[in-house]
């Protein structure tokens, strides 16, 4: 029976048989791991849940303590500024270092590497290194830089006003590598003859910057934004490992939605109002997605 | 056909008779976390009970500190997991609202008994007229304090009251040319660790207050007394300035090191400071205050969980009596370093007169248990109130507003009010 199925399609009936099959295997995994969570994820968010008892349909309620709640909007600007500030910086320092980095030919893999090295460690260990760096003195190796130039003392991840852009450096750092190297690889993508026709034209090395490199590396750009920027708006395992009891302090300081959520979800056990957060989170990563998307098709 | 009936027959047979003698070794199972001491403590104490009682074996589970809630809970409530379960006290509402445990059978555990034989502060596991648990062992606070670097300043003794406590953390701070700390006077993490038990247990109660009111269901630390209580903690890195949250990256690494003059904390951290080359140190009462001492305590204590029934249920019962009687109590403290729950283990002389765990075993006597719905959150107002006051310089009392009406907004939520 199946055997006569079988052959009684034609090639092309086959073919995208087979590609289905082989299709299948993504998209079960997409829709049982990736799809349904979220899916149950919103439908939790109307729920009252301690993950052990029944579900009780509440409505909006929990959106509506969200929103009335004084920390979340402090977690959400929290969560904003990782973005807005560690954005434009991480590619700032990764374009201008590939920028050069690109010019030399000594020691250029090498430096390279270095530089990439970060994006392979683990977020946790290179957080906690950073946390001691930070340290007061005697032990804190930032401090004992500052007192020999004669700077006093800061107390960075016991500030308020410190806390956030201490947590933020790390996590720039550690994306550098990544960053340099998509812009070396976008750099090199610029065909030569723009280069050798803007040298004959005689244009300067500023200009040569202003009117090939920037404008050829757009979408290069928009991809590190995008991705950089939900990398931020995501950002949880600094923030975890560097502040005092994982708590995301001091006084909410550095705390970002995800470390919110992960509070309400696994310290408190109140999954729906975790679920909510999530919801929020991501409403706001889809716009950011759906933002990049309409920058792409401006672009052609 | 007759071949197939006999090895049929047989087979059943065997299956029947091995069944039986699986019925008769009843297995249960005991969690806790990983922790060296507490490991190895309960693995003799099961070799013991095992001897005794040969019908019983017992399934020893620990993990880290850090999943131990959540595997906890999502095991019992698939219906795996522990008969028999470890909690820390402060846990006991949150576990009890979410069903993981039930009440200790009272045929087995009489509530006189438990009330006349066990420290007081063990009545905080009566719920509902129903004990939930039982520990083995309890813990107190005392003051460390280094020799070395007393006798460098000068001082004799430890500090008794509350004002010589500042006077000595004055006279042991240190700093270099440039003002940089280098000695700590008094060291304390801010209201993490025990910090947060230290204001609300002793402090708040010195200065004539109570944190909650004595059903739990309300804040009462919203007063004079809290206040108080928080500007003599803060006052220390705010005015005194002998005090540096962060020094050495945590008080008690401060202390091992040598570094820090005074640091309060439990019995538990004994064997670290023990094993600290160098340090000279001694341990003493925590300080008093207008001729009366006050002190925190807590546990970790056994509990039956909502898993356990029939057989299992009576075998779980029968090693949470041996868990909970005088033996393993002395085991306890000898292997571990805990206190025993009685007064009857406890406050026997050698004990009491102990270098080490004498301080805290004289504590016991004064100690209250706070009872926590969850403790992480509450642990968090005390550290919001602390560094609102030293890094945002509100005043003691607008930060003690602050913190309270969140906390009993956690409160309301969770008695329903």
């Amino acid at each position: 029976m199946i055997k006569n199925f079988w052959e009684n399609l034609s090639i092309n009936q086959k073919l995208a048989i087979t590609a289905w099959v082989f299709l299948a295997i993504p998209i079960i995994f997409y829709v049982t791991i990736r799809f349904y969570p979220t899916y149950e994820a919103f439908y939790v968010s109307f729920m009252k849940w301690n993950l052990l008892g029944a579900k009780k349909y509440i409505g909006f309620k929990h959106y509506i303590r969200i929103f009335n709640d004084e920390d979340f909007w402090i977690v959400l600007w929290n969560t904003i500024k990782y973005a807005l500030i560690g954005v434009p910086i991480s590619l700032l320092i990764s374009f201008t270092v590939a920028y050069y980095l690109n010019e030399i030919k000594f020691g250029h893999q090498t430096i390279r590497a270095f530089y990439f090295v970060p994006f392979l460690t683990t977020a946790i260990a290179m957080a906690w290194v950073w946390r001691w760096f930070y340290q007061p003195m005697p032990i804190g190796y930032f401090n004992i830089m500052l007192s020999y130039v004669g700077i006093p003392q800061q107390p960075f991840l016991r500030s308020i006003e410190q806390a956030l852009y201490s947590v933020m450096a790390p996590a720039v750092w550690a994306g550098l590598g990544f960053q340099i190297v998509i812009f070396i690889a976008g750099i090199r993508a610029i065909p030569k003859s723009h280069f050798e026709a803007a040298e004959i034209d005689g244009a300067g090395r500023l200009q040569i910057l202003k009117e090939i490199i920037l404008p050829a590396l757009k979408p290069t750009t928009i991809f590190l934004v995008v991705i950089s920027t939900i990398g931020f708006l995501r950002i949880f395992d600094q923030v975890y490992s560097m502040s005092e009891d994982s708590a995301g302090g001091p006084l909410n300081a550095t705390k970002p939605l995800v470390l919110m959520i992960y509070e309400y979800a696994f310290d408190i056990y109140k999954l729906g109002r975790a679920s909510a957060l999530t919801v929020i989170l991501f409403l706001l990563l889809l716009t950011v997605s759906l933002l990049q998307l309409w920058f792409m098709r401006k672009q052609k | 056909m007759k071949k197939i009936k006999l090895l049929l027959f047989s087979i059943f047979g065997s299956v029947f008779i091995f069944g039986s003698i699986l019925a008769n070794a009843v297995e249960i199972e005991y969690w806790q976390y990983t922790y060296k001491a507490r490991v190895e403590a309960i693995d003799k104490l099961i070799a013991n009970f095992e001897k005794a009682n040969p019908g019983i074996t017992i399934k020893h589970t620990n993990f880290p500190y850090a999943d131990y809630r959540k595997k906890v809970a999502i095991a019992i409530s698939s219906g795996d997991g522990p008969d028999l379960v470890q909690l820390y006290y402060g846990w006991l509402n949150d576990y009890r609202d979410s069903g993981l445990i039930q009440p200790l059978p009272k045929d087995a555990f009489s509530h006189d008994e438990i009330e006349s034989n066990f420290f007081k502060m063990v009545s905080s596991m009566k719920v509902d007229g129903e004990y939930w648990g039982l520990p083995t062992a309890v813990r107190s606070l005392a003051l460390f304090y280094n020799n070395d670097l007393l006798k460098e300043a000068g001082l004799s003794g430890p500090p008794e009251t509350l004002d010589d406590l500042v006077d000595y953390a004055k006279k042991l701070t240190k700093r270099d040319g440039s003002g940089n700390m280098i000695q700590e006077g008094l060291a304390f993490d801010g209201g993490i660790g025990q910090t947060h038990h230290f204001w609300r247990e002793v402090l708040v109660r010195h200065y004539g207050g109570q944190p909650y009111s004595d059903d739990g269901q309300k804040i009462a630390y919203n007063n004079d007394a809290g206040v108080k209580a928080l500007t003599y903690l803060t006052d220390f890195e705010k005015t005194h300035k002998t005090t540096s949250n962060g020094f050495m990256n945590r008080g008690q690494d401060g202390f091992a090191a040598g570094k820090v003059g005074l640091y309060i904390d439990g019995s538990f951290r004994i064997s670290k400071f023990v094993k600290a080359e160098g340090l000279n140190f001694s341990i003493s009462e925590l300080p008093g205050h207008n001729g009366t001492r006050y002190n925190f305590s807590s546990f970790w204590a056994n509990a039956l969980s909502s898993k356990a029934k029939g057989e299992k249920k009576e075998a779980a019962a029968k090693f949470l009596a041996y868990l909970t009687s005088d033996e393993a109590m002395q085991v306890w403290l000898d292997t571990v370093g805990e206190l025993p729950a009685k007064p009857s283990v406890a406050l026997v002389d050698e004990n009491k007169q102990h270098e080490l765990y004498g301080p805290f075993i004289r504590g016991l006597d004064y100690a209250t248990a706070t009872t926590f719905i969850s403790e992480k959150p509450q642990r968090q107002s005390v550290v919001d109130a602390y560094d609102m006051v030293v890094l945002q310089g509100v005043s003691p009392k607008d930060a003690i507003e602050k913190v309270a009406k969140k906390e009993q907004e956690l409160l309301d939520d969770f008695f329903g009010n």
